[in-house]
């Protein structure tokens, strides 16, 4: 089992992910630089991390969206690889076009960092099936751009397709219909604003997270 | 000549950066102010054959980066040649 974490200027979540994803289920975890043009062959999962690439600039995740890096990953969702874009990595997602929708601004304007508790919207995904019969989890959020939008169409169908993985049992900044984590229409690209990789070990408050990782590794 | 893009969330999306300013000029007594929206302003100079042909060119410049078609509107405005 393989898994890369590509790693833009400003991401400071990507050895946490590295870690996460090696002590969750053991795969080997490469690092990638944001400037490369290929990934390695045979990778199970693309994590794109948290952070705040390009500093933000012009909006979260618009500059990373355009990194060297971006076609290849485009390329590699396209062929099935599973592909995650946590917290930052959403964003850069939603910029790059994989995912519908945007994040705004926290309802409360307020950088918000907590555990929080969440509903596993659909236990059928290639990021949920870990998680048994188990509705709810624990992981922890940090963001100040968090609040999913999208308009009412997109989240009619995001609803009715089941490609809302995660929503908030309370939402903390104002995301439509509580939305936490969504799927692309393939459903083997997931963005997830929530840190599984702040939440995979019992002493971190929550090993939630390492389901995640596992449920991705046991489809591969 | 020179190019001024600017940059505001679409009606109907929450702008909680207005709405903090909008209260802050209420409890400075201003009470007569109402939706207030923050954007943002990106200027540029830009090399190209006439007024009509810089505007197309710098809409796509902000479908494609400057502005983000889910959430936010654009205008352009050209001065000079």
């Amino acid at each position: 089992m393989k898994a890369a974490v590509v790693v833009f200027p400003g991401s400071n979540c990507d050895r946490d992910c590295k870690t996460a994803i090696e002590r969750s289920t053991g795969a080997r975890v490469d690092m990638i630089w944001h400037k490369e043009t290929a990934l390695p062959a045979g990778l199970d999962l693309i994590v794109l991390p948290g952070g705040f690439s390009y500093g933000d600039y012009l909006r979260c995740g618009a500059m990373a969206a355009l990194s060297p890096v971006m076609p290849a990953v485009a390329e590699a969702a396209a062929r099935g690889v599973a592909v995650a874009g946590i917290c930052n990595g959403f964003q850069i997602l939603c910029e790059a076009g994989l995912l519908p929708g945007a994040l705004l601004r926290n309802a409360g304007l307020k950088y918000v960092c907590t555990p929080i508790a969440l509903e596993i919207a659909n236990l059928q995904t290639r990021f949920t099936a870990a998680f048994g019969a188990r509705r709810e989890a624990i992981m922890t959020i940090g963001n100040g751009e968090g609040h999913y939008f999208a308009d009412d169409p997109t989240l009619d169908r995001l609803e009715g397709e089941g490609r809302i993985a995660f929503r908030y049992l309370a939402n903390p900044n104002g995301s439509a219909r509580s939305i936490a984590g969504i799927l692309n229409e393939a459903g083997n690209v997931l963005g997830l604003m929530p840190h599984p990789d702040r939440s995979f070990d019992a002493d971190l408050g929550s090993a939630d997270g390492a389901l995640v990782f596992q449920s991705v590794m046991a489809s591969a | 000549m020179k190019a001024t893009v600017h940059v505001f969330l679409k009606a109907g999306v929450l702008d909680v950066q207005g709405k903090a300013v909008e209260a802050a000029l209420h409890g400075l007594g201003w009470a007569e102010v109402s939706d207030v929206r923050v954007g943002r302003t990106i200027t540029f100079d830009l090399n190209a054959g006439d007024a009509e042909e810089a505007k197309r060119d710098v809409a796509a410049m902000c479908d494609r980066l400057l502005a983000n078609p889910v959430i936010e509107s654009y205008r352009v405005e050209i001065e000079g040649s």
